[in-house]
């Protein structure tokens, strides 16, 4: 595992591996993650779905259904208030809150196979289920719409009844949610002045995030009209947010405890049991625990969108690219909201290019609705491009990584959609790659091939608050509400000590619920480490002038004239008598000179762009000829991470983001009926790859520190899905000779290319014979 | 309130009887790795699980020589290729039951559930057609043998009558320079079910085939003894045409369905690909023995 | 409320009495009514092995084990991996390793790492690799579990 050093290291903590402070209990069995949670009287919360896809709702009875026994209260959209049409900014998002409870609780209509249409309380699990059966619903089944392109058609059956666009008018009913676009320069003499120029067209599926651990909320309900919430969520201020909305609730009434959380991936940062397990407590009285089952993650849970794209690029011979047209149709699912504007805001930001025009479309189909998931839509997106770009290489003969550091963004290049890049490490990135013992050594063997490819997130900061609490002993407490995903208290920990001077294992992370610190946005878009780090960063300086404060007043002269370093407070020896103090010294002199000594911080880092990172990899395969499988022999991933504060997690994020870009590459998608049900609804059929499916994964992090962060830190957890299904489309073809325009590339797929590849190319050698 | 009930009955005589008593209601369980899976689906609502795994003849592994191989029926995968007997004489059943599931299944899942589900995917049922084994059944009216290829009717039922229980497998000794295989396609490495699976059993005169029994998983609504294609190599001479031919002659007898793990089309390529495969795998080891 | 069956097994060494209903899975048993957490639900359907405990020493999914069927059986649970204070070598490595992320699958993996070191106490990579493939990891990519199973592999070796 290279790391690729650029700053030179003066830091104590960070850039070390210490054992995160979390990880006994997660060895142990010990840590609450959702389902974990038992209380006095607790009953069990199940959800009745729609077996359509699109659908009417004629009438929902219960009555058979509340008479078993056990069965305690059973709630419809009816139960919620009919909330707010307008769309409003809720954290991070866009959210329009009818849109949210129609798809907490379909209203009038079903709009996905497994929509929530009630639910039920119970006194076990089993009883609820049974309830379920008896619950009898009244559906007029209308026809589904299953993808962008019928979605987009004239005259498609409309989803959507009062959905309008600008383009269309207020006038016409429509599928499609926004259309967005990008331009730049001069297309046509961009395409002009090129000596080759590529157009393809592509298509990719929808998949999920697949984290392991199924969503699980417990609701209680105070009769005061307070209520708390423990459940796993990336982001317990934007449930809090997004229930209060939907329950038509104070914000200030509702607690929402974040637990441990079991993988997110961009999937756990909206509310799905939440609000349910809330009503259903207040209709019974007692706490209600709902979990979802696997089946019920796959079907109603946000997947990201599959996508329609088509890709044109014009290069000169010698490699500069002149233009680039990018047209994108994304699959929001049943309500509007894809990840189609980060797709076009990434899809070819990693180069400088002087004539542009991208389109994206988001467009609703009867799909669940899609949510966030790791780099959101950026690597559809990229899959596109990149492999255009390995044509052009090809074509006009140079290696695929040249021509991407040719012309490869760098401080100061404009994005399509605004911003200049501040300091960035793509080309640095690009070479270290290139610089690799795996890309330099020989691939060897009969239907093996080398792929690469590159990509880009911009990384979102946002809001973060931090409390730093010392101790009298010295040692310190971080309170952040950033949930830990994986291994953040750890880096909340280190830059706290770094800055304090103290050992790591003095500093205990604590992650709070929504009533014990500030508000936080999500943990997700690559931000935790670097906006709640920043947050922490400045809660730990806070308590470093305080102290400074305290030391002056002891020694009778300014805070400017103490200096604190490496956990030691001493006069500036320019000015005054020596005089020395450790921190644990002055904090056990607390109590004497002002009582408790609390650092606090909160920050707005500003929306995308806050932390760029760029990541490039390199793929092996092998093809089996015969089947069309694809085995993944060796891959290496090259990753701008900025300063890396724990490098074993930040390495872990580029494994893993490696992993999950190799699932959707080669085997994961939904598969849909004719009806639009869906088919594989187990993991057995959704196929996420296994650890005999991967190799070990190499990564070299190569830190470029962001100018805009104290310590350097870019956001590291998102880019590294982005380039693997380009990188291994660009390797199959150069160990099969066949170009693979569609994701997942699998058996079938492959197999069905590899036979026409077989077929055209007899067929030329029969004619030209 | 669907009520369940749990019996571990220790004879044959006893299981016989429970699952007589209730017909239609009650299910045996060996492994559950099914089972459990359709209840909590709500495909299969039983109010009885009755668990074979305490009754002996259901869970012993006997070998003999001269009369072959007694498979209980609940003996769950683990034992059979942690068996280096088995492993030596059957090679293909083996790495058929090596390939259910991941280990954890295999600690539970056993050959008789995995047949007695009915899946036409179910791993293990090809390996036993070809190894031309009989199960049998003990039920109220007494004792039946059935021909595995004969077992399942359609997709998930089998000859079973209500009352009636599969205690064993029964699978002839391998005649002198055979030996079987089983090879399956699926997308990823492990934790597939069979998009294709197809499992061979021939023996070899010097390299004149003379006998030969290929069984076909997920090809067909059931498990399928490809009839033709093993009677086209029997008495010829053992080499790339023969394969070949015997290729074609079960594409020709495959009749598969699109679906989530395949095309139709897709299957049909495979069939080819696999007989191939499995017969020079059986082959090789066949000239070995 | 179904007829409860009274079960006696044993569990992490412990003789264990329970009442439970035929109908409830070995997972359901273990978290619903004896609140033992640390083995966890990804799927119920075998597929992710989450709920991996070790069942007289064979790697099981307890979603795929009715609570009942554990009469007479000895079962390993992630509760008693540690002994006391002391951590078992694997979860020690883990955490060396940085071997997990949200660590909702670390406790099936450790229960299959188990298995597989008391079986084959030194595994060569692809041994480890096929043991594991039981369980799913959504966030690690594997490289630096199968490293830590090496390393313990090695170290107790
Ligand atoms: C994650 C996972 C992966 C799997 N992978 C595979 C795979 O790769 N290949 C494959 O083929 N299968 C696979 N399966 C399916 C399953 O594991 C196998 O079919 C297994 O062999 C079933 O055996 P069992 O003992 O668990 O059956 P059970 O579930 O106990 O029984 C199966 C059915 O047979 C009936 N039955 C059982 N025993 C008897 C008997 N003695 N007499 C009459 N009826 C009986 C039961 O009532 C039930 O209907 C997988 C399952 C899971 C959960
Ligand atoms: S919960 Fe048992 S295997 Fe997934
Ligand atoms: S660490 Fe999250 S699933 Fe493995």
């Amino acid at each position: 595992m290279a790391v690729k050093k650029e700053a030179h290291h003066k830091y104590r903590v960070v850039g070390t591996r210490p054992i995160r402070p979390d990880g006994i209990e997660k060895v142990t069995g010990r840590a609450l993650y959702g389902a974990d949670y038992y209380f006095p009287g607790m009953l069990f919360g199940k959800i009745l779905r729609s077996p359509y896809a699109h659908a009417r709702i004629k009438s929902i009875k219960f009555d058979k259904a509340l008479k078993l026994p056990g069965v305690r209260a059973i709630v419809t959209a009816d139960d919620l208030p009919e909330a707010d049409r307008k769309p409003q900014q809720m954290g991070e998002q866009q959210v329009s809150p009818y849109y949210l409870s129609c798809n907490v609780l379909a209203r009038g209509k079903v709009l996905y196979d497994g929509h929530p249409v009630a639910a039920v309380a119970a006194t076990s699990p089993h009883i609820a289920e049974e309830a379920l059966r008896l619950i009898e619903v009244d559906y007029e089944p209308l026809e589904p719409v299953m993808t962008a392109d019928e979605a987009m058609k004239p005259g498609a059956p409309i989803l959507i009844d009062d959905l309008r666009n600008q383009e269309e008018g207020p006038d016409q009913p429509t599928n499609v949610a926004t259309h967005l676009q990008f331009k730049r320069g001069d297309l046509a003499a961009g395409f002009d002045a090129a000596d080759c120029v590529i157009e393809r067209e592509f298509r990719t599926a929808t998949v999920h995030q697949g984290y392991i651990e199924p969503h699980a909320s417990v609701g209680i309900w105070n009769p005061d009209g307070h209520a708390t919430v423990y459940t796993c969520t990336q982001g317990s201020f934007t449930v809090r947010t997004l229930a209060t909305k939907v329950l038509g609730m104070p914000e200030g009434n509702l607690k929402v405890v974040p637990s441990e959380i079991g993988g997110g991936f961009g999937g756990k940062t909206t509310i799905y049991c939440e609000p349910i397990a809330l009503l259903l407590a207040k209709k019974t009285g007692h706490p209600v625990k709902v979990t979802m089952s696997r089946s019920e993650v796959l079907r109603a849970t946000g997947p990201t969108s599959g996508i329609h794209e088509r890709v044109k690029i014009g290069v000169t011979k010698e490699g500069r690219i002149t233009a680039a047209q990018v047209w994108m149709a994304y699959e929001a699912g049943a309500f509007p909201g894809s990840p189609m504007a980060p797709g076009a805001m990434t899809v070819i930001t990693s180069y400088d290019i002087p004539n542009l025009l991208i389109d994206g479309y988001d467009v609703v189909v009867n799909r669940p609705k899609t949510c966030a998931y790791r780099a959101p839509g950026a690597t559809a997106a990229a899959f596109g491009v990149e492999t255009v770009l390995d044509e052009l290489a090809e074509q006009i003969g140079i290696d695929p990584l040249d021509l991407r550091i040719m012309n490869g963004a760098h401080e100061g290049t404009q994005q399509p959609f605004g911003p200049v890049f501040k300091r960035i490490g793509f080309i640095e990135t690009c070479e270290a790659l290139k610089a690799s013992e795996h890309y330099n050594s020989k691939l060897t063997g009969a239907n093996r091939g080398r792929g690469v490819a590159a990509g880009f997130w911009f990384n979102a900061g946002f809001q973060s608050s931090a409390s730093v609490y010392v101790n009298q002993d010295g040692t310190a407490s971080v309170v952040t509400g950033s949930v830990d995903i994986g291994g953040s208290r750890a880096s909340m920990a280190m830059i706290a000590a770094e800055v304090l001077g103290l050992p790591i294992d003095e500093v205990r992370p604590v992650v709070a619920d929504t009533d014990s610190i500030g508000y936080t946005d999500v943990t997700a878009g690559s931000r935790v480490t670097f906006a709640t780090g920043m947050a922490v960063y400045n809660a730990a300086q806070d308590v470093v002038r305080q102290l400074k404060e305290r030391a002056a007043k002891m020694w009778e002269c300014t805070p400017d004239d103490v200096e604190f370093d490496n956990g030691v407070l001493r006069t500036r020896g320019d000015v005054l008598q020596p005089q020395q103090l450790t921190l644990k010294e002055l904090a056990a002199r607390f109590i004497r000179t002002g009582g408790p000594v609390v650092g606090r911080a909160s920050v707005s880092t500003g929306g995308a762009g806050a932390g760029p990172a760029f990541a490039a990899i390199c793929v092996d395969v092998e093809v089996d000829p015969d089947t069309g499988k694809v085995q993944i022999l060796r891959v290496t991933i090259a990753q701008d991470v900025g300063t890396a504060i724990h490098p074993s997690y930040v390495e872990g994020q580029l494994q893993g983001g490696t992993a999950q870009g190799i699932g959707w590459a080669l085997n994961e998608e939904y598969v849909y009926d004719s009806k639009g049900v869906l088919r594989n609804t187990g993991l057995l059929d959704y196929r996420m790859p296994t650890c005999l499916d991967l190799p070990a994964i190499e990564t070299i992090l190569v830190e470029v520190p962001n100018p805009t962060h104290p310590l350097g830190v870019r956001g590291v957890g998102e880019v590294s899905i982005v380039p693997p299904p380009a990188a291994i489309a660009n390797a199959i073809y150069r160990a099969t000779g066949v170009r693979m325009r569609e994701l997942p590339m699998s058996p079938p797929r492959l197999m069905k290319a590899l036979q026409e590849h077989r077929n055209s190319r007899e067929g030329q050698a029969a004619a030209g014979r | 309130m669907h009520e369940i009930h749990y019996e571990a009955p220790t004879s044959l005589e006893q299981a016989v009887g429970i699952l007589a008593k209730h017909g239609d209601s009650a299910r045996p369980i060996c492994g559950g790795t099914d089972l459990l899976i359709q209840m909590r689906a709500g495909v299969r609502r039983p109010h009885y699980v009755v668990d074979v795994k305490h009754i002996a003849a259901l869970t012993g592994i006997a070998f003999d020589p001269k009369s072959g191989l007694r498979l209980g029926a609940a003996a769950p995968c683990i034992e059979i290729f942690e068996n280096a007997t088995l492993r030596r004489h059957y090679p293909g059943l083996v790495e058929a039951a090596h390939l259910i599931g991941s280990l954890q299944i295999q600690s539970r899942a056993s050959v008789g559930g995995n047949l007695c589900n009915g899946s036409p995917a179910a791993d293990t049922t090809p390996a036993l057609i070809a190894l031309g084994a009989v199960a049998r059944l003990v039920g109220p009216k007494g004792e039946r043998q059935v021909k595995v290829e004969e077992f399942v009717v359609s997709p998930g039922r089998t000859v079973i009558q209500p009352g009636e229980l599969l205690v064993e497998l029964l699978i002839p000794p391998p005649p002198p320079h055979s030996a079987d295989a089983y090879i399956r396609f699926i997308p990823r490495n492990e934790m597939d079910i069979a998009v294709v699976g197809i499992g061979a059993a021939i023996t070899l005169e010097g390299d004149r085939c003379t006998a030969a029994r290929i069984g076909m998983g997920a090809v067909a609504p059931t498990p399928l003894f490809a009839a033709k294609a093993s009677q086209a190599l029997v008495g010829k001479k053992f080499d790339a045409v023969a394969i070949e031919n015997a290729a074609q002659l079960a594409i020709e007898q495959a009749s598969p369905i699109d679906d989530m793990r395949g095309t139709a089309e897709f299957r049909r390529h495979l069939v080819g690909v696999l007989t191939r495969r499995t017969l020079e795998r059986a082959a090789e080891r066949a000239r070995r023995n | 409320m179904a007829k409860r069956t009274l079960v006696e097994t044993v569990i992490n060494n412990e003789p264990v009495e329970l009442l439970c209903e035929p109908r409830q899975s070995l997972l359901e048993v273990l978290r619903d009514e004896l609140h033992m957490t640390g083995t966890k639900e990804g799927c119920l359907t075998g597929d992710c092995g989450a709920c991996t405990i070790l069942v007289d020493g064979r790697p099981v999914c307890s979603c795929l084990m009715l609570g009942v069927e554990a009469q007479g059986h000895k079962l390993e649970t992630i509760e008693g991996l540690a002994t006391g204070a002391e951590l078992h070598p694997l979860q020690r490595k883990f955490l060396e390793h940085a071997s997990l992320q949200c660590g909702i699958c670390t406790p099936g993996f450790l229960m299959s790492a188990k298995a597989l070191l008391d079986k084959i106490p030194r595994p060569t990579e692809a041994e480890v690799r096929y043991h594991l493939a039981g369980n799913l990891c959504r966030c690690t990519g594997y490289d630096k579990i199968v490293r830590a199973v090496l390393d313990a592999a090695r170290e107790s070796g």
